[in-house]
């Protein structure tokens, strides 16, 4: 007698996201901008940076399929190559919290005697609002991309470490993980194997709305000027720029607005359906 | 409650304690010479040693750490180098007008997010509660900048109903003050609206589906009273805890929404002083906004232990 055919966890996970109607919305519209970034040298062979003062104020059309800025320079390319410098900043972001964050959470759920004095730091750093903190810290280390992401991720991996600290703590208490201490296993063979795979799920949903906030702080940062310095296409910078000539000119501030709206709503509703998937307790109810 | 509120004081002391660390750390963060970087290029050497002596980076750090929290407790925090007054003295100036926009704000999260999570629980899986949650998941997707952005192009250049900026006090014209705080509060408040309503609805739902609800209903309670007083009065109780975070993110919001529409607040002042490297005052409104967001914390705690009696905070 054969046993049925059972799909591996992983497969059932991945059909389930497929079937989930708003976390492939979400797929689209996020993948959509990482095409755009991802293509730019391609599809935007014009320099984000070039002026031409005979074609300033454009509006979309056929000749600059976005317009052109007041210095002339074409939007689309602007915009284009301003997507690549979100997604990178996102995810590095991501990436730094990723690490940092599970490190600092890990240590703190598993290790009493550390947790006390690790979440205090990190209570702290949490009292502070979120934009508040990233301008304090930008305003400290300079307005550059690099430096943007230093603050970007001194503001939200506290956030993360808390996540990860608090699924930590109610793994280390399960019988599985008291049998492996029993069976003789190191501290480090229990986080490894039983603890951290078993953390991800919060993990993984966290990061995909992190990758959200990221953005969006950064567009703030940089429409506030305490960004990357203009002339870097960043949607905030050429918000920043089209404030002044929003009654001529208005698409200079409604492109990369909508680009940028369009990169968070994906991203909210891919991290929506990852919640509805992966860690089924915080669902919003359906 | 006494208890309660003293517990939770107590507690707040190691966080403040940290966050004033944190910002007096920020100074020396400044790569290389901090006296160098807010003078600027073109300063002056007798210029830098001046900065350095006023601002006490002359001395020993242990020596300028004592100093800071001596100056702290006496409730001094320095001069701002921009606006020359104590910084103390700009914050509580600017205050009153970041807190008059943040209430109009918090009022209208709280109107738009509780109607529309509650509406859409009890309509829940038909077209009206899909509608609320697609715009609910519209809110907290549109960057409150670009909202306020897209805001002034319609109603303020295209139909001329709102002016593009500006502030009028409350206590000065309170009609001014509405037609220069709607736009950005309403930018402030559709994001936390979106977040407020989901929050709502899914809270409700989980009331609704408890069985002293099935109770009140089967004794023949009509439709409203088991609405306010048996569902809605239970839903508020865990709802009262996200006030906290709204209050937080709206102080936070209101950093760039008061720079977009000229708006004389503690945003502005803070934005200000980070581009004119003004650090006292970028020390001093961050630890001032922060401990004030603590207190508002510890107030939220408060409002819960006093709706839900089961909640005791033994000594957590």
């Amino acid at each position: 007698m054969t046993e049925p055919k059972r799909a591996s966890p992983f497969r059932a996970t991945m059909l389930r996201l497929l079937h989930h109607r708003l976390f492939m919305l979400g797929c689209v519209l996020f993948g959509l901008i990482v095409l755009l970034a991802i293509l730019a040298p391609l599809i935007a062979r014009v320099d984000p940076n070039k002026l031409s003062m005979r074609s300033k104020f454009r509006p979309p059309g056929t000749d600059f399929i976005f317009g052109t800025d007041n210095f002339g320079r074409s939007l689309w390319s602007r915009v284009v190559w301003g997507a690549q410098l979100s997604m990178f900043i996102g995810a590095t972001v991501v990436a730094v919290n990723a690490v940092f964050g599970t490190a600092i959470g890990t240590v703190a759920g598993y290790f009493k005697p550390l947790d006390n004095g690790l979440m205090r730091i990190n209570d702290a750093l949490m009292a502070f609002p979120a934009v508040l903190l990233a301008i304090g810290v930008t305003a400290v280390l300079g307005p550059s991309v690099n430096d943007v992401i230093i603050a970007l991720s001194i503001v939200y991996t506290p956030r993360t470490a808390r996540i990860v600290r608090s699924s930590v703590i109610v793994l280390r208490e399960m019988e599985y993980v008291q049998a492996a201490r029993a069976a003789g296993a190191g501290h480090w063979r229990i986080l490894r194997f039983h603890i951290l795979p078993n953390a991800m799920a919060p993990l993984i949903v966290q990061l995909s709305f992190l990758f959200a906030y990221a953005v969006l702080t950064e567009a703030t940062l940089s429409f506030l000027g305490v960004g990357a310095v203009p002339p870097t296409p960043t949607w905030g910078n050429i918000m920043a720029e089209g404030r002044q000539y929003m009654t001529d000119a208005p698409w200079i501030i409604t492109i990369p607005g909508a680009a940028l709206m369009i990169t968070v709503l994906g991203l909210n509703l891919l991290g929506d359906g990852l919640r509805d998937v992966l860690d089924p307790r915080l669902r919003i109810q359906q | 409650m006494g208890g309660i509120l003293v517990r939770r004081l107590l507690g707040a002391i190691p966080i403040l304690l940290l966050v004033s660390l944190i910002t007096f750390g920020m100074i020396h963060m400044i790569p290389g010479d901090p006296a160098v970087a807010i003078a600027g290029m073109s300063a002056t050497p007798e210029q830098i040693a001046n900065i350095r002596r006023d601002l006490g980076l002359d001395q020993p750090l242990l020596r300028q750490l004592w100093d800071w929290y001596a100056n702290l407790f006496r409730g001094d925090l320095g001069r701002s180098l921009l606006l020359g007054q104590p910084v103390v003295q700009a914050t509580m100036l600017r205050l009153p007008v970041t807190l008059a926009l943040s209430a109009y704000a918090l009022l209208l999260t709280l109107l738009i997010g509780l109607v529309t999570g509650i509406v859409a629980a009890l309509r829940q899986n038909t077209w009206i509660d899909q509608a609320a949650m697609v715009l609910a998941m519209i809110g907290i997707s549109l960057p409150s900048f670009y909202l306020g952005l897209l805001m002034i192009i319609v109603f303020a250049v295209g139909l001329r109903l709102l002016p593009t900026g500006g502030y009028i006090a409350l206590t000065e014209d309170p009609l001014g003050w509405l037609a220069t705080s709607t736009m950005p509060a309403v930018s402030l408040a559709l994001l936390l609206a979106g977040l407020l309503a989901r929050i709502t609805r899914s809270t409700m739902l989980e009331v609704l589906r408890q069985d002293y609800i099935r109770t009140a209903r089967a004794k023949g309670l009509p439709g409203r009273t088991v609405v306010v007083k048996h569902a809605l009065a239970n839903a508020l109780i865990p709802i009262t805890t996200v006030v906290g975070i709204i209050v937080s993110l709206l102080i936070s919001g209101s950093v760039v929404i008061e720079t977009l529409f000229s708006i004389p607040g503690i945003g502005q002042l803070l934005t200000q002083a980070v581009l004119n490297r003004d650090y006292p005052m970028v020390q001093g409104g961050l630890l001032i906004t922060t401990a004030l967001l603590v207190l508002v914390n510890i107030g939220v705690d408060l409002c819960y232990a006093w709706l839900d009696p089961r909640v005791h905070y033994d000594g957590a």
